[in-house]
């Protein structure tokens, strides 16, 4: 039942909001949290182990491990960022309302989003896995386009095409690894269903259906060099939908991308897909390195670093046994942190209206707070101590020395370094200086537009001394 | 029999996809592979027809033959375009390369293992699924994009139908709903280009660049 109400709540609310009256702004912005809150105490039950299963659903949903995990992260960065949504209606409200922009689709398109991303998580069928994906992808292109500028029309309709012809990539990949299984007659998509089928499948045709699925729900993760949407569509995008895509959408992919490696490792083709994996992998973090060297906008610095980090996901399961785990707990860490970041990047935009890194100085004086998030931020994705990305970081390269694939753990390494020079000149340069006068009347920065960032970063803060 | 004269018509849309700059005309051809599409299963299937799967073909009819042909006229319409002109790709090389499409297509069915596909409708998919990708990126024009992306969507529906005959309907419809949203989204995003830029030339959005490799 719990996971019935898990999707039924998201999807009632967004129907919900998509009724109210266009003008009933006020009344429509209270649903985000509260969805969030009672998605979140759901998730916390299932946790508790103490919900009931539906037998008749379970081919197609249903909480495994893997899918808990991420549906908590899911459901935990959505939380904060709904109260952050909130505060960040309220402070543009005057503006939207002199521009008779409503924040229906806002409000929709949020929790439609938490509606599709739930399905992905608990999706145990590849075709259903498949449908949900493509659902975010639809859900989230509104939420790109919100603010109706050139450059967001432009963002969202990379976004849209890159995404949509990549997934379709993943359908192709779908229906050969469904014709794989169906030439004995058992036709199944379920996940667990072709993994213990995997043995007797048709090699060729296996590797064929991964490829697909590997660039499809690549592109979606934002693995180079199918990340083209990607920069765009975190920098034109309100703040909190950003950290919601970089935090919990990519997430979501890389979760697609999990199943289908878990297919191919039962079905004892586990290397050749790692192989993959890690040429993907090492591939993107060499692309965002070089991206994030010289870049003006610290929206798409944000983006670019998102690029990495999935990179180092894809290489961390690449690495197969102990990497797995450590790629997991990174998928945790990085969350956390760049949703602490985009929320922070907000709060600053809000400030110096501008999103140049040439521009913004003084963060750390003129906004004591955000300074302080913004710099925690930075040690904590650049995987510096007591951040747990350190250890999660430190994992990945002990394990791919500890395989003898030095020359890889080498490369990892030396993109590691490149985006942290990269990004300790723009962070360093927008937190030194004097902050801008303010104009009279106006607060540099409000404590509670502070406050789901920096639970965000607790997260990331308690993972460095230790995992629960 | 009638399974073989389907896939010709299914090749044969794609070449007019790849061959001609009228914007109508292409809207037409995959609105035909749609329509081909829907019924291929209820050729299939023969003498044990089943509700599922005419539930199912009177969807695709309806979307990808009645909705999608009018959401796409309607674009044209008020975008105020005809034609694609210079293309990233010129017509008579496009119609080459679709040969080698072709050839290709044929050449991966005789190497991929699927049990019992001698027929062109294999073929004719993985044809769609280039032409549909080659559309997509080596044309200007939004619209030329969207319909490209459909025959990409078709070839893979196509594929579908050859090599699993026996398809769960339930994962058909929901990709068939998420296909039918997707356009909606970017026949606004194409009205909305159109009015923005005045033009609907993809190639022409390109503000968000990034400093490197500019030069």
């Amino acid at each position: 039942m719990t996971v019935v109400l898990l999707l039924a709540i998201p999807l009632a609310g967004a129907l919900l909001a998509l009724a109210l009256p266009a003008a009933a702004d006020r009344y429509r912005r209270p649903l985000v949290p509260a969805v969030a809150l009672i998605h979140f105490a759901l998730v916390i039950r299932l946790w508790t182990g103490r919900a009931d299963s539906l037998p008749e659903l379970e081919s197609w949903l249903a909480a495994d491990s893997l899918g808990l995990l991420f549906l908590t992260l899911t459901s935990g960065l959505f939380l904060p960022t709904s109260f952050y949504v909130i505060g960040d209606m309220l402070r543009y409200a005057e503006k939207r309302a002199a521009a008779g922009v409503s924040e229906r689709v806002y409000v929709v398109g949020l929790l439609g989003f938490l509606f599709s991303m739930t399905a992905v998580c608990l999706s145990t069928d590849l075709g259903m896995l498949w449908v949900a994906v493509e659902a975010t992808t639809l859900a989230t292109a509104p939420l790109i386009y919100f603010r109706k500028s050139p450059g967001a029309l432009e963002a969202t309709w990379k976004y849209l095409l890159v995404c949509s012809v990549g997934i379709a990539l993943a359908l192709l990949g779908t229906f050969i690894l469904a014709a794989a299984a169906g030439a004995d007659g058992n036709m199944t998509l379920n996940i667990r269903g072709l993994a213990a089928v995997a043995g007797s499948l048709d090699p060729n045709l296996l590797k064929a259906g991964f490829i697909f699925l590997l660039v499809g729900y690549g592109a979606k993760m934002g693995l180079a060099p199918m990340h083209t949407w990607l920069p765009d569509a975190h920098s034109e995008s309100p703040s909190p939908v950003s950290a919601l895509l970089s935090g919990t959408l990519l997430n979501g992919a890389f979760l697609a991308i999990l199943r289908t490696v878990e297919i191919m490792t039962a079905a004892g083709q586990g290397e050749f897909a790692n192989e993959l994996l890690r040429l993907f992998g090492l591939f993107s973090m060499a692309i965002a390195g070089a991206f994030i060297l010289g870049q003006k906008d610290f929206k798409r610095l944000l983006a670019y670093s998102s690029v990495e980090h999935m990179g180092i996901l894809a290489f961390a399961v690449g690495l197969g046994g102990s990497g797995v785990y450590a790629g997991l707990l990174h998928a945790v860490n990085h969350t956390f942190a760049k949703g602490c970041l985009f929320l922070t990047a907000g709060n600053i935009m809000f400030r110096y209206h501008s999103k140049s890194t040439l521009t913004v100085r003084g963060v750390r004086r003129g906004m004591p707070m955000n300074g302080a998030l913004w710099l925690a931020g930075f040690l904590a994705i650049c995987g510096l101590p007591p951040f747990g990305i350190f250890l999660t970081e430190i994992a990945i390269l002990v394990r791919s020395f500890a395989g003898g694939r030095y020359l890889e753990g080498g490369l990892y390494l030396l993109f590691l370094a490149v985006v942290f020079i990269g990004m300790l000149g723009v962070f360093l340069g927008m937190l030194r200086g004097e902050a801008p006068e303010l104009p009279e009347g106006e607060r540099a920065e409000s404590p509670l537009m502070a406050l789901p960032g920096l639970a965000a970063i607790g997260v990331v803060l308690v993972l460095g001394f230790g995992v629960p | 029999m009638w399974l073989e004269y389907l896939s010709v018509i299914f090749i044969l849309t794609n070449f007019i996809l790849l061959a001609s700059s009228r914007l109508g005309f292409c809207i037409k051809a995959v609105t035909i592979q749609g329509v081909v599409l829907a019924i291929i299963p209820l050729v299939h299937e023969g003498d044990h027809l089943n509700v599922a799967s005419l539930v199912l073909c009177g969807v695709t009819l309806a979307v990808k033959g009645y909705a999608f042909p009018k959401l796409l006229n309607g674009a044209i319409s008020r975008a105020r375009i005809r034609r694609e002109v210079e293309p990233l790709v010129g017509y008579s090389t496009s119609i080459l390369l679709g040969l080698l499409m072709l050839v290709f297509g044929f050449w991966l069915q005789s190497r991929l293992p699927l049990g019992g596909n001698d027929g062109l409708l294999l073929p004719g998919a993985f044809f769609a699924i280039l032409s549909g990708f080659f559309v997509t990126i080596g044309r200007r024009k939004a619209l030329t994009q969207i319909l490209g992306y459909l025959a990409l969507e078709n070839g893979i529906f196509a594929f579908g139908a050859a090599a699993l005959p026996e398809h769960p309907w339930m994962l058909e419809l929901g990709v068939l709903l998420d296909v039918f949203v997707a356009v909606l989204v970017m026949g606004v995003a194409v009205f909305r280009i159109s009015e923005e830029f005045e033009h609907i030339d993809v190639d022409r959005l390109r503000s968000l660049r990034d400093p490197v490799g500019e030069g």
